[in-house]
């Protein structure tokens, strides 16, 4: 509690940390209306200290366990999805462990019984191979620890890149691992966050499936949730709760509020398996974005120091005359290129028109329906085993883990 | 000591974008698309959470929003972060804000004020305070203004049913200058001239919306021995005195109450309930037998040393009907308490059976409730905890007006600290080059308005106040740029305005566009001055112009018309137009007139007639 004199008037309240967008000058202070105030200072100004706040302890419900129910592990990452916030300074702290969890979604507890562990905390957008190295084998251990399920609450931002990692990381699994956001942080009453998090511990327990999955909202309302397969799903809108969209395939599941699951998709089923994860992962690859008038000198300066290129080329996978030239270049010096598609609707086909021909003749590598970031991520993951053209291509046309669909319906 | 201490605080839309969004903040009647939410008590807020609490917090908090495209978007339905306030909103502000020579932030910060009654899709309402400390003189008695801030409307609630609330998104997010008052005003008519004047400042901005739910008021009232009460929302600004002197009213026989408990030494009721459903079995009570019909049972509590406080023989003493209210907002009809039976079908045996089985002696009296059981005991139970508080005197609370200038209970007073800071907004930094940009031109005040109406319409000063307290003098001047309708305007505003009013229809129901299409329709002859009153008045019932000319049967009539329509008048009555000569001309003008009446003009009228009559003499 402070006092500012300032200009000749009197405020006394909080003194609050800096905006990041506050002006220099400005003190910000929390009145006892509960409003925030900036304050011009100037050296005439005077602020003295009234009282230090006083440190309040965190009040912490332990956990409730019913030994009867299965134990899920939630693994965090960072994401704003399971924090809280500080009313007093506005400050949101990372729900650390499972007591904090609990507290926010309290029903948890009659679903499961918990356990947590913070791998890292990060900003989705600074995850990198490391991350989902160390995240894959923190997983694998979970799953091999005999847990029925892993959650991985996880910024929104680059969600589909790490479900894709996982995917091909951990192999098969004899139980599901499910990537949980939230657009809306769970400070919020709004948040859509305490929706999903239920819903993927419900998953979790009641669907015999055995993958990588991402389970968002399915609609703008809080009334079901969708469960993409990891290889398949894409962040699509910057904002809404709706943003995940599985693409080339629907959802594989769908769960209402009070639990009723769906099956819309085929998946793995649970089976006793050990996991025994394969992080190896090549970093050196590209993912450009073909546009029209892009310079073939740019691309043969990114490629200097790559391993490999993804292209996400126009249509049914183009790109300039130019472009084809460079793409040639490479694969040549046993760098190879995977072509896939910009529209991300519908499957790469190279022998439709004169460019697609030109680009199979150069020896790029279709792409088939993946989606640009599953076919990156997928390309590290190969290039981490194999330098040979030849098991590239057979590997990347391989589908895996449900990254690429022979068939696509209406 | 004053008899009683009001604030009050002034909520005005503001007439511009919404704040956070490029939406037109308009209400409309389209619904639009309709999704479902649910909001939840963050963690933090309600410190441990209580699984029980939590799940009946739970079950209330379903919602429903209806969201019409043409006036909201994504940031409306909290998909989509907000945009930087309006400029314009915070322009308006900040000059409100000089004219009540207040001291504006160096810096404005909005905050999140959590609000979970799902009136707002995020689950809180954004709001910024923009200045300190100002002062308005009313009559010469300066009233401080304690802050003025930049807020978002809430949503627009259009249903409840059951336990799910309907709102539509088209009121949400339009920008609110909020205004509060010190707590110094000690009259209820003050009230009214206070928040007029507030009013008519608001109003020389421009930029601010009017009409009918444009501008709410809030009143904070208490009385010594009382306690600060509020009542939220009201909308009538000729019933603010009211609401102040019910309340005064209500808070005094509170505490004549509490003094009669003391005297008695009554101690607190015991918060618990009896079922009595088998003791009324047979009742005849509509309610009672309603209830056990459908499976209910009927609830009972003593009330100890409480006879005749529930409801006085004079009917002062009301603490029946504040249990009720109470009762009320958990979802029951009502209770029956002591001091009302035998009634409502409920017998003297009845009364008397009762009676024996809670072993009341004479100082004791009862309350019972009838329905679900799980409505029943709680409503009763809250009941009883109100009828506890009145051993303490006057509890804070906020009550919602009634159109009748009393009002209703609607939950306890907010606590202050339900705000964290708003990170999705940038501060906004005020730079005195725009505060002195500001005050150098700063509208027009009331005053200086109203004198030059006085000046630039010839009316008197008296109609000129008048048009700038009630607010008609935007709209006056506007329709006054053809001067002919100088004196036509003023008589509307002034006279017919006041006498639909007191006849029960509400002019302010007409916005802008239809007044002047009205004038308009004068000016180019549809139909005469004298008819306007009558147009007006089928206006406000929905009328438009075009509707209620015909309906009128108004139509203007060219001179041909008339003079032919005469003429036939005077040859129905020849013999006594022959009789009387000239003198025929008065007695004839009223039945003329009943014809001619808002299809020509009086005098026009006159005239022609005493000119036929004239020439129907000379034969």
């Amino acid at each position: 509690m402070v006092r500012l004199k300032a200009e000749g008037m009197e405020y006394t309240g909080i003194l609050m940390p800096h905006h990041e967008f506050s002006h220099p000058d400005v003190i910000i202070i929390k009145l006892k209306s509960g409003y925030n105030a900036g304050i011009k200072v100037d050296e005439r100004s005077e602020l003295t200290l009234v009282s230090k706040a006083q440190e309040r302890p965190l009040k912490r419900k332990s956990a409730k366990e019913d030994s009867s129910l299965p134990t899920i592990s939630f693994l965090g990452t960072g994401g704003t999805i399971a924090s809280y916030v500080d009313y007093r300074t506005g400050a949101v702290h990372p729900a650390l462990k499972a007591e904090d969890l609990v507290a926010t979604v309290p029903e948890l507890s009659e679903i499961c019984r918990m356990r947590s562990k913070v791998v890292f905390s990060i900003f989705s957008e600074n995850m990198n191979v490391e991350t989902w190295q160390s995240l894959a084998t923190a997983v694998a251990d979970e799953l091999n620890d005999g847990v029925e399920g892993v959650i991985v609450p996880h910024g929104t931002d680059t969600l589909g890149f790490t479900s894709a990692a996982l995917s091909l990381m951990l192999g098969d699994i004899p139980r599901s691992v499910i990537l949980v956001g939230a657009q809306r942080s769970s400070d919020r009453p709004s948040s859509d966050s305490y929706i999903n998090l239920l819903s993927a511990a419900r998953f979790c327990v009641k669907a015999q499936a055995a993958e990588v999955f991402v389970l968002m909202h399915g609609e703008t309302s809080d009334s079901y949730v969708h469960v993409h397969r990891g290889t398949k799903v894409r962040k699509m809108h910057t904002s809404r709760r709706d943003a995940f969209h599985s693409v080339n395939e629907g959802p594989v599941a769908r769960m209402d509020l009070k639990g009723e699951l769906e099956m819309l998709g085929e998946c793995q089923v649970k089976r006793p398996v050990k996991v025994s994860p394969d992080v190896r992962m090549e970093k050196n690859v590209a993912l450009l974005h073909f546009y029209p008038g892009m310079g073939p000198e740019m691309v043969r300066r990114v490629m200097q120091d790559q391993r490999g290129l993804v292209v996400a080329g126009t249509g049914l996978g183009h790109v300039s005359r130019e472009i084809v030239q460079v793409i040639k270049e490479q694969v040549s010096q046993g760098k190879p290129v995977v072509m896939t598609s910009q529209c991300l609707g519908g499957r790469v086909n190279l022998n439709v028109y004169d460019t697609g021909r030109d680009l199979l003749s150069a020896g790029v590598i279709s792409g088939e329906d993946m989606l640009p970031e599953t076919a990156l991520i997928k390309l590290m993951w190969v290039l981490g085993r194999t330098d040979s053209l030849e098991q590239v291509e057979r590997m990347m046309s391989e589908n895996l883990r449900g990254e690429i669909a022979k068939r696509r319906e209406l | 000591m004053f008899e009683v201490t009001i604030g009050i605080e002034i909520h005005q839309q503001l007439d511009t974008c919404k704040l956070f969004c490029s939406c037109r903040s308009q209400l409309v009647d389209e619904e639009g698309t309709l999704f479902f939410r649910r909001l939840r008590p963050t963690q933090s807020e309600m410190g441990e959470v209580d699984r029980a609490v939590l799940a009946q917090a739970e079950r209330r908090m379903h919602f429903a929003y209806q969201a019409p495209s043409t006036v909201s978007c994504l940031v409306e339905k909290d998909e989509e972060p907000p945009h930087d306030a309006d400029e314009e909103a915070m322009q308006t502000v900040l000059t409100v804000s000089a004219m009540l020579n207040s001291k504006v932030m160096d810096e404005v910060h909005f905050m999140r004020k959590i609000v979970i009654d799902g009136s707002n899709t995020s689950g809180f309402q954004r709001t910024a305070l923009v200045a300190v400390d100002g002062a308005l003189e009313v009559n010469g008695h300066s009233i401080g203004i304690l802050s003025v801030c930049l807020e978002e409307d809430a949503a627009r609630k259009v249903e409840t049913k059951d336990r799910e609330v309907t709102y539509r998104l088209d009121r949400l997010g339009i920008p609110l200058i909020e205004i509060a008052t010190a707590p110094d005003m000690h009259d209820p008519e003050e009230v009214k001239e206070v928040a007029q004047r507030l009013g008519s400042i608001l109003r020389s901005t421009r930029k601010v919306k009017r009409g009918l739910g444009t501008i709410r008021e809030d009143l904070n009232v208490s009385i010594p021995g009382g306690a600060r009460v509020e009542i939220k929302g009201a909308q009538d600004l000729g019933l603010l005195p009211t609401y102040v002197k019910n309340e005064m009213e209500r808070q005094r026989s509170l505490i004549e109450i509490k003094q009669i408990l003391e005297k008695r030494s009554a101690s607190p009721v015991l918060i618990e309930t009896k079922d009595i459903s088998a003791l009324l079995q047979a009742s005849r009570s509509k309610v009672i037998h309603s209830a056990l019909s459908k499976g209910g049972k009927v609830f009972c509590a003593s009330l100890p040393s409480f006879v005749g406080t529930l409801r006085s023989a004079d009917g002062r003493l009301r603490l029946g009907s504040e249990m009720a209210q109470h009762a009320r907002s958990r979802g029951v009809a009502g209770i029956f308490h002591s001091d009302e039976l035998p009634a409502y079908g409920i017998t003297s045996e009845e009364v008397a059976s009762i009676r024996k089985f809670l072993e009341l002696g004479d100082m004791d009296a009862f309350a019972l409730c009838a329905d679900q059981a799980d409505r029943a005991q709680p409503a009763l139970l809250s009941a009883l905890s109100r009828a506890n508080q009145a051993l303490i005197g006057v509890p804070e609370e906020t009550r919602d007006p009634l159109p009748d200038g009393t009002s209703l209970y609607s939950r306890p007073l907010p606590g202050a600290g339900r705000m964290y800071p708003e990170t999705d907004v940038r501060p906004i930094l005020i730079e005195q080059d725009r505060l002195l940009r500001i005050k150098e031109n700063l509208p027009e005040l009331p005053e200086a308005r109203t004198l030059r109406l006085v000046q630039d319409y010839g009316i008197n000063e008296q109609q000129s106040r008048q048009l700038v307290r009630e607010g008609h003098d935007e709209l006056f001047e506007d329709i006054c740029k053809d001067v002919s309708l100088v004196a036509v305007a003023a008589r509307t505003f002034l006279s017919t305005y006041p006498e639909m009013q007191n006849e029960g229809v509400d002019p302010g129901s007409l916005d802008d566009v239809k007044v002047k299409e009205a004038f308009s329709a004068l000016t180019s002859g549809r139909f005469t001055k004298e008819a306007l009153p009558a147009v007006f008045r089928e206006m406000v019932k929905g009328a438009s112009v075009d509707q209620a000319v015909s309906s009128l049967g108004l139509g203007a009539m060219d001179h041909d018309e008339a003079s032919k329509m005469i003429d036939e008048l005077i040859g129905q009555r020849a013999e006594f137009v022959k009789e009387k000569g000239m003198g025929a001309v008065g007695p004839l003008m009223g039945v003329a007139m009943k014809e001619l009446r808002g299809k020509i003009d009086g005098k026009e009228a006159a005239d022609l007639l005493k000119k036929r009559v004239e020439t129907f003499l000379k034969g």
